[in-house]
């Protein structure tokens, strides 16, 4: 038996892809004609092509298991980590089109800068341990922390953050609004039960709103959709952070309580 | 270089096509039906509003005893049909000439306007902003819900106080359905299933609201320390889970048992009585 | 060399795993202005994958717990080869390392109680792995760098910058550690994404790159573990021990090719899986040994009532010790009775119903099917043994984590040798990140402090370190070594070496087929010197994967010649030809060291060997310690005059 003959008794077949190549000054879709086997996934084909016909084709990649959010693309238009796309999900016939993320600067081939995103995780207020608990006196409980430990899942791909209308389709609105990530990461903290930034006089809820830009955020869910954790971030983090800033900002009698208590103090 | 003779920048530089990003001069690469899902949206809520506004209006054929359309419950104004024990307060007297349907419809208008399952839907459908994930949307500005008017959508909670009223007088309104046309109780027709379908979904579709959820639990810190209030909010959150496909089949409950009354009133249909 | 970049720190920090971070941490707040430098984006370290948990002995979970008992777990694991002061000091420190994480963000999942919920894991006395689900690695690295970013938002707000105080460079790499006079002076980098080199001089720097797995062929670990600090290590003069123990998990997945090499938890035979062979035989029956025989089922009937019912029958021999079902397993491919792709066979799904699986196994059954398309209710998975975690690195002092013999050279986390000796227990590799990444911190801060002049880097070694990088770039062209032969291909290379690896020094070695591997290696060597890249030097793999070559041919030779030389069966070390453990061996290590220690070894001979391999006496494991075991066990590992003393 032909290694051919062995390659197609395997299910291997030829597909033809689409790669962006370039960088910053421009660039392209290449065609690529590319051996696909049985029960690979959209980066085996992208490492093909480098061991094979483009060693120099530029892509972030580092666990291949869905972990840690580096192989970040978009694949046929669609945002998606190449690690968990599957080739099984297109037709033998179809043309599989790979581009770099589209709402970051290119750097080259499937790599952005994503340093907008580190920008935005600076902006965020860290977590304010209380002043009076020791390390080993923390005492939480596990219907406490669900929340957060949702969360914390994240496994920071920036799929979302590369989704999101507010930044992808209006560059200007990067200097206002963190992202769903990071507003997730705000809604994140106020959940944690021993975060003790109201006793340091921060409220993030309000910050969320005026210094994060959660007011951007229209809550049309594309973060909820790409999310390969999935992640309820706008149902779980964006809105309740939506509602609890509703609760200091829009809610009359807390205003009011609020202003009197201001007065008096 | 500020040399004073380099080209404006160009105005479809925006987005995608900025000139930072990759270059790809097309909008999306998508490949699958991307677009099925807004248009739907669209023309789903485009003929309710076609249809309750066509309803809302005529301000005739509501009342077909024991059943009033839910678009006309509770009725607050003079000129409405007399409905014996049923949901007529007076509230605004006489002058109000208009149909009866427009003072009650604000409320439910507002909390679904301002729901945030529909304010995905139609953001998405009707403003293309955006119309599909990366399928890049067609404004060259975008303040999101920052300003004036859409800043109002964080009012939401009050509508949904609201629409708690309102769906207790539909409770109301379908309790009245268990009685026959001469208001004899104990009796039931195919109204009453109607309309104890469209209530269960009215209340799944209002309990299941994002600020209802927030209001009962959601706002709390430490839900160790509130144990039933953390029950309620994970009952609320199983609905909630459900909130978009419960938005719709409310929707299209409450037109269907307001097209029911309208066929009976209307003489088109005659109801069916168990007993 | 004028147009390379130089910049001075405090400390530099190789690589942002989880000791990596811990290091920076502790050296910033020491005061030391830190650099941190990563191959990949920062938090996207490798340390994510760890989902078991971390190994500390708080007790929450069984208050008989305590750092003593962790010791002996430790020592037992690794067979006694274990640098006993860093067990020590490992499991005395561990649950002040978790707690710390707690203050600083972190969400472990809870007792009833309120506190830190603990799990057992293999090995382990008593529950004490504290975990986040199957996700404890990642809930590591993200408490770590926003540990980090919050230290950098205190110096935004004293200094206006974040990056004053410590800064992390990303997607860079290191190639060299620079010396001067003997003493540290800093490191010599790239920038992956332009190709820019540059120079971060600073007279202590912290290796923590992590492991070698991509030297193999099946493996868990992602490209970054091409044995860089070890490499780095070695060329900067440092020795390193243990390199013979590689661990291997004897249940890795080998197909579909999407997921070669990741793991498929234990668990999965502990609920119901069993081992068959390509005839349908549940071959793990033909292996039990002797000193198991009684321990272990000795029938499918028996072996099958046992998940039911464990107080009336033994354990099905699906689970025995990883070693063991490792050699089994690769017994069986050996022989032909191996599945499609190389591996043997898992199968749950024609012993329960899909519905427990995916009740009892639900990350697992997630993991396939959203990775592999494989439904595991539905087919057996194909698994093999994948190279996991090397036990063996830079020989450091235990208590300050300071390289041997190169002062201002620090080691922490897998690219330290010697704490888990032959063999590492699960849990036991983060607490390890924790408590030896914060020693590395502070000692390297200590050296700063203490230092009186600073060691400036040398021109020279800078320009020979940058034509070293850039070799692969003239390979091609007609350049100097254009004379010996046609270029290579580096990912062909890379391929080959890890087929070498995989067949000759994997999970079961013989002494023929390492003196191959070491023939493949030399010959491998030459090759590489012809590893030529296409393109330029902006973010460009090709030309990476060249440089790393060089660190994993040098890591991969210290694996062999260390394998070779030690005839005995320890731990990760398996020997077909000396299939026991021998006492004599107890308290030796096998260190490597460079053979040729001229600044650039492009100017040796690429055939001879590149490490010379020396024997060293461990010193005998203090008295206190020794008098936590009985007798009876130590019997088994020290020898008469050992006891005696």
């Amino acid at each position: 038996m032909s290694e051919r003959q062995a390659n197609q008794r395997a299910g291997a077949y030829q597909a033809h892809f689409r790669v962006w190549r370039g960088d910053a000054d421009g660039g392209g879709l290449t065609d690529f004609e590319v051996e696909v086997h049985e029960g690979e996934v959209v980066l085996d084909i992208i490492h093909r092509l480098q061991a094979t016909q483009a060693p120099d084709l530029a892509v972030r990649w580092n666990c291949k298991a869905g972990k840690c959010g580096s192989c970040s693309a978009e694949i046929n238009g669609r945002p998606r980590l190449m690690c968990m796309t599957r080739m099984s999900v297109f037709s033998r016939t179809e043309t599989v089109t790979v581009t770099p993320m589209r709402a970051f600067p290119v750097l080259r081939d499937l790599v952005t800068d994503v340093a907008f995103n580190y920008t935005k995780a600076r902006e965020i207020p860290a977590f304010v341990p209380p002043a009076d608990l020791g390390p080993g006196e923390y005492r939480m409980q596990q219907e406490d922390v669900n929340r957060s430990q949702e969360f914390r899942k994240c496994i920071e791909c920036f799929l979302c953050q590369n989704t999101c209308h507010v930044v992808r389709d209006h560059e200007e609105n990067k200097d206002v609004f963190a992202g769903p990530r990071f507003l997730m990461r705000i809604a994140e903290l106020d959940m944690h039960p021993l975060d003790a930034a109201p006793a340091s006089g921060l409220d993030r809820k309000s910050t969320a709103q005026d210094e994060h830009g959660l007011g951007y955020c229209n809550i049309t869910k594309c973060c909820t959709e790409v999310c390969p954790e999935n992640i309820k971030i706008t149902d779980n983090a964006l809105i309740p952070l939506k509602e609890r800033a509703a609760d200091r900002k829009y809610d009359p009698l807390v205003w009011l309580g609020n202003k009197i208590r201001r007065r008096t103090e | 270089m500020a040399t004073g003779i380099e080209p404006p920048p160009q105005t479809d530089a925006i987005g995608v096509r900025d000139t930072s990003r990759a270059a790809i001069p097309a909008r999306h690469l998508r490949t699958d039906r991307w677009w099925l899902a807004p248009a739907g949206t669209a023309a789903g809520l485009l003929a309710f509003v076609v249809y309750s506004t066509w309803r809302a209006f005529s301000n005739a054929d509501y009342y077909h005893a024991p059943y009033v359309s839910p678009f006309y419950s509770p009725c607050l104004a003079q000129n409405c049909h007399t409905m014996r024990g049923g949901p007529n307060w007076e509230i605004l007297g006489s002058w109000w000439g208009l149909s009866p349907a427009l003072l009650i419809l604000i409320f439910p208008l507002g909390f679904r306007l301002t729901c945030y399952y529909y304010r995905k839907a139609y953001y998405r459908g009707f403003w293309a902003s955006p119309p599909a994930c990366a399928v890049a949307e067609p404004h060259a500005k975008y303040t999101g819900e920052t300003r004036f008017p859409l800043i109002l959508q964080n009012i939401h909670r009050y509508f949904f106080y609201f629409a708690v009223l309102v769906a207790g007088v539909l409770t109301y309104d379908t309790v009245l359905t268990f009685r026959d046309a001469h208001y004899a109780w104990g009796h039931m027709g195919l109204g009453s299933l109607v309309f104890l379908a469209n209530i269960v979904l009215i209340w799944a579709y209002t309990l299941s609201c994002h600020s209802c959820r927030h209001i009962v639990g959601g706002r709390l810190r430490h839900f160790s320390k509130h144990p039933v209030r953390y029950r309620l909010w994970g009952w609320v959150g199983r609905l909630n889970e459900r909130h978009m496909l419960l938005a719709w089949a409310s929707l299209i409950s409450v037109a269907v048992a307001d097209f029911y009354v309208f066929l009976l009133a209307s003489g088109a249909f005659e109801d069916p009585r168990f007993f | 060399m004028a147009h390379v970049d130089r910049q001075t720190w405090d400390v530099v920090v190789v690589g942002a795993g989880g000791a990596g971070l811990r290091a920076a941490i502790e050296a910033r707040e020491a005061g030391m202005r830190t650099a941190v430098i990563c191959k990949s984006l920062f938090g996207k370290a490798h340390t994510v994958m760890a989902e078991g948990g971390i190994a500390a002995s708080m007790g929450n979970a069984n208050e008989n717990d305590n750092w003593q008992v962790h010791f002996r777990d430790t020592m037992r694991g690794g067979k006694f080869l274990n640098q006993w002061r860093m067990a020590e000091l490992h499991a005395r420190e561990a649950p002040d390392r978790v707690w710390e994480l707690e203050t600083w963000g972190a969400l472990f999942d809870r007792t009833a109680d309120g506190r830190i919920s603990q799990r057992n894991f293999g090995g382990h006395e008593y529950p004490r792995l504290a975990h986040v689900g199957d996700r404890t690695g990642l809930e590591l690295i993200r408490t770590l760098q926003q540990k980090i970013v919050s230290l950098q938002q205190e110096d935004e707000r004293d200094s206006g910058s974040y990056d004053a105080g410590l800064k992390v460079f990303q997607e860079c790499t290191v190639t060299r550690v620079l010396k001067k006079d003997g003493r540290v002076s800093g490191v010599f980098c790239y920038q992956r994404e332009s190709g820019r080199f540059f120079v971060l001089e600073a007279p202590a720097v912290v290796l923590a790159t992590g492991g070698i797995g991509k030297s193999f062929k099946v493996t868990s670990n992602s490209w970054e573990y091409t044995g860089d600090g070890h490499a780095l290590a070695l060329l900067a003069g440092a020795p390193l021990i243990n390199m013979e123990f590689v661990q291997f998990h004897p249940t890795g997945m080998v197909w579909p090719p999407s997921v070669k090499g990741i793991l498929v938890t234990e668990s999965v035979r502990g609920d119901g899986g069993v081992l068959r062979n390509s005839d349908g035989n549940r071959f793990m029956f033909d292996y039990i040994p002797d000193v198991f025989k009684e321990k272990y089922a000795q029938t499918e009937a028996e072996g099958d009532r046992w998940y039911e019912d464990p107080d009336n029958n033994r354990r099905p021999p699906e689970l025995l010790p990883r070693d063991e079902v490792a050699r089994a397993i690769n017994a069986e491919v050996k022989a032909g009775r191996g599945s499609p792709h190389g591996g043997v066979f898992l199968d749950v799904s024609t012993r329960m119903p899909a519905e427990v699986i995916k009740r009892r196994l639900p990350s697992m059954h997630h993991q396939f099917k959203e990775l592999a398309d494989v439904d595991i209710t539905a087919e057996p998975m194909e698994v093999g043994p994948t190279c996991h975690y090397v036990m063996g690195g830079v020989e450091v002092d235990p208590d300050s984590a300071a390289a041997t013999g190169v002062p201002g050279l620090f080691a922490a986390g897998e690219v330290a040798g010697g704490m888990h000796g032959s063999n590492r227990l699960g849990g036991n590799s983060l607490s390890d990140l924790l408590v030896f990444g914060r020693r590395a911190g502070l000692y390297a801060a200590e050296y700063v402090a203490a230092l009186r002049d600073r060691p400036a880097a040398d021109p020279r070694d800078i320009d020979a370190a940058e034509a070293e990088a850039l070799r692969p770039f003239s390979a091609e062209g007609g350049g100097q070594h254009a004379d010996r032969g046609p270029a290579e291909n580096p990912y062909t290379l890379h391929q080959e070496l890890q087929q070498s690896m995989n067949d000759l020094v994997g999970i079961i070695r013989r002494e023929g087929e390492m003196a191959e591997a070491l023939e493949r290696l030399a010959e491998l060597r030459v090759r590489a010197r012809r590893a030529g890249v296409e393109g330029h030097r902006q973010y460009n793999p090709g030309w990476h994967l060249a440089i790393d070559l060089r660190n994993m041919l040098l890591v991969s030779e210290c694996v062999a010649r260390a394998a070779l030389e030690r005839e005995e069966s320890r731990g990760g070390h398996t020997r077909d030809d000396h299939p026991d453990m021998d006492r004599r061996w107890r308290n030796v290590n096998l260190v490597c060291e460079l053979a040729d220690t001229r600044a650039d070894s492009g100017e040796a001979d690429p055939a001879l060997g590149q490490i010379r391999l020396s024997r060293r006496e461990t010193p005998p494991i203090r008295r206190d310690l020794l008098e936590l075991f009985d007798k009876d066990e130590l019997v088994k590992y020290l020898t008469d005059e050992e006891l005696s003393r």
